[in-house]
């Protein structure tokens, strides 16, 4: 197998959805697993055709959301019963109702922070650069055509047969992606 | 119009009006619309009204100055009246902000197509909404400098505040709602800054919109948790968008004032809040399709959809003042039945009759299909609204706190001038923001315009 350091993968261009998700779908089953595909917007029936799968973003939410509920009402309970304790006419220091406006807010804040921050650090993002970017066509991926990226990582991999096969999936511009 | 065409009314044309023009391709709506930041000349009446919004801005910048200089004396607020104007426009425009995420979130969960061309916007009008609407419960304080004093963090004063109070339920409310419409904002932006900064040609306009990008590349990896994110963020916003105005409805709900304590507050506060939201939606996207030409993206079918939107919740407001007045003479309660005199026969009744003509009587010009399909019947009609949903906070706050309980303790309340230059200077400074932000970042969703292409053109085959 012929492996040079400063490739990155193979990157092949589609013009329709269908196309992509066709050919997505065919890379996975020749049985490459190191590959990537770029779109312009969320195709429907792409993660489907890469296998993806459930991701942890909602549970990442749920914690986050938790937390902020639990340690809202927890910390307003400890304000009122334990560190600043007020006896007004020998009313309930733990007058829940009253602390379910916050105990709301926080928990929207708490789920809605570590959605997108989770989201975030999921996709390794910010990144300032990738490989991908070296394709000077790729600036399409942001526009109009879809790309797919098979990584030279893969065990797979060959430069020219894994470039042909992508060939035979109708992309255009096959094109080498280098590492620096 | 040719012989055996149906006229243009009927229910065939209106299910053929497009949330799309027809023809338009991935790369055609990314052309058009990025094209609006990145290559189209701003024009003169650009510069123009960004003068005058940034000349009314000054104003405010000023009427604040002054405040801080000599304090709430300035205004027209004295005891009884402790509210007026700063609580009149922070409901108002709190009220506005809420259109916007209303668009995002329930009608994204709700999978409403139309939601796409129209809900950046929307969504950068709800922050610079909130933002007008934060400067007013902050300068109101008198010190704004202690604002701070209203959020819990170790003092050496030893105290914290006072969590039973809706004034700290508020607190939190507003500025969880800012923080979750600018996250919401942020988040489906990505993508199109994405796109600005492959697109752009000029060195630093790559670096801005690469940095705010984020290093965005579209991978279907990232896609995918973008969309869980996404969806889950619709999710968090629709509960949220609906308790805002809940919340700030019973800064005036758990007091005793008549007028105020009762429990249809809640509900027809946040249907008065989408009510003025979408009328100012429609106030922004009628002059903005015909700025910049895209008509093909917000289409008739938008402006009939929010016109509709509109109407329904008219309904519900008038729903809402028929039943303040219903409970008030129901319950016998004399200080509530002298209130409804107050508002019928008053010293400030003319607000009040103005109020249902705005509010109520004009909109229900919007059931006529011609009125929906008339673009200038509509902008002035949602600027009507606007106005009326101002006269319902002026209402609700002044005319319960001039005469309340005691007649001893009964006042007159009129604006000054610095009530008046702060209010319209943060007019100015939402206008300002909205230029700006036509100007350097994709008024309408690019991302979500091709998958709305993408859509459609499944639908065609």
């Amino acid at each position: 197998m012929e492996h040079r350091s400063h490739l990155y993968g193979v990157m092949g261009e589609f013009t329709t959805p269908e196309e992509f998700i066709e050919a997505a779908r065919k890379v996975r089953e020749a049985g490459y697993r190191r590959f990537d595909a770029y779109a312009p917007f969320p195709v429907e029936g792409l993660s489907e055709a890469m296998h993806l799968k459930r991701n942890l973003v909602p549970m990442i939410t749920l914690l986050g959301g938790l937390a902020g509920g639990l340690g809202g009402f927890g910390f307003q309970y400890w304000v009122n019963v334990s560190s600043y304790a007020m006896n007004i006419g020998g009313r309930p220091l733990n007058s829940w109702p009253a602390f379910i406006p916050v105990t709301f807010e926080l928990t929207i804040l708490g789920a809605a922070l570590s959605a997108v921050l989770g989201m975030l650090a999921l996709n390794g993002l910010p990144q300032p650069h990738h490989p991908v970017f070296n394709v000077h066509r790729f600036s399409h991926a942001s526009a109009d055509r879809f790309f797919i990226c098979i990584e030279a990582r893969d065990k797979k991999f060959h430069l020219v047969e894994t470039a042909r096969f992508l060939q035979g999936l109708h992309a255009h511009h096959v094109s080498e992606v280098s590492d620096d | 119009m040719s012989a055996g065409q149906p006229p243009l009314d009927s229910p065939e044309i209106r299910r053929l009006t497009p949330v799309l023009g027809p023809g338009h391709t991935y790369g055609s709506v990314t052309d058009k619309i990025s094209a609006i930041v990145l290559t189209r000349p701003t024009s003169f009446g650009w510069f123009v009204g960004f003068a005058i919004a940034f000349s009314l801005m000054g104003m405010m910048t000023i009427a604040i100055a002054w405040l801080v200089t000599k304090g709430t004396g300035i205004w027209g607020i004295n005891i009884p009246i402790g509210w007026g104007f700063a609580i009149v426009n922070f409901v108002w425009w709190i009220g506005i902000g809420h259109a916007g995420t209303l668009i995002s979130a329930i009608l994204f969960l709700l999978n409403q197509k139309w939601r796409t061309s129209i809900n950046r916007f929307a969504e950068a009008m709800t922050l610079f909404a909130v933002a007008c609407a934060g400067i007013f419960p902050l300068i109101h304080t008198g010190r704004p400098w202690l604002a701070y004093w209203m959020f819990p963090y170790p003092s050496t004063m030893g105290i914290w505040p006072q969590f039973r109070s809706p004034l700290i339920w508020d607190v939190f409310a507003v500025s969880t709602y800012g923080t979750v419409s600018l996250l919401f904002w942020f988040v489906g932006l990505i993508p199109d800054l994405a796109t600005l900064r492959d697109r752009s040609i000029k060195k630093p306009a790559q670096i801005i919109y690469g940095m705010l990008a984020m290093g965005w590349r579209g991978s279907a990896r990232h896609w995918h948790r973008y969309q869980s994110a996404y969806l889950l963020l619709a999710g968090l916003a629709t509960p949220l968008v609906l308790s805002v105005h809940t919340v700030v409805s019973f800064d005036f709900a758990i007091a005793i004032v008549p007028g105020w304590h009762t429990t249809i507050f809640p509900p027809y506060f946040v249907a008065g809040a989408i009510y003025s939201g979408f009328a100012m939606v429609l106030t922004i996207a009628i002059p903005l399709r015909k700025a910049y030409n895209l008509e093909d993206f917000i289409t008739m079918r938008h402006l009939d959809n929010m016109a509709k939107v509109m109407l329904a919740t008219g309904l519900i407001v008038a729903y809402g003042y028929f039943f303040e007045f219903f409970m008030s003479l129901y319950s016998g309660n004399k200080f509530d039945v002298f209130l409804v005199q107050q508002r019928l026969h008053g010293p400030y009744a003319p607000f009040y009759y103005a109020l249902i003509l705005c509010n109520i009587l004009t909109p229900q010009l919007l059931w006529f299909y011609k009125m929906r399909h008339n673009v200038a019947v509509l902008f002035i009609m949602s600027i009507v609204v606007n106005i009326g949903m101002w006269l319902e906070r002026f209402v609700i706050v002044v005319i319960s706190l001039t005469r309340d309980f005691m007649p001893s303790a009964w006042g007159r309340y009129s604006p000054t001038f610095w009530d008046w230059a702060t209010f319209i200077g943060t007019i100015g400074m939402f206008v300002m923001l909205i230029f700006l932000f036509v100007r350097v970042l994709p008024a309408i969703s690019i991302a979500e315009m091709r998958e709305l292409v993408a859509e459609t053109s499944e639908e065609n085959k």
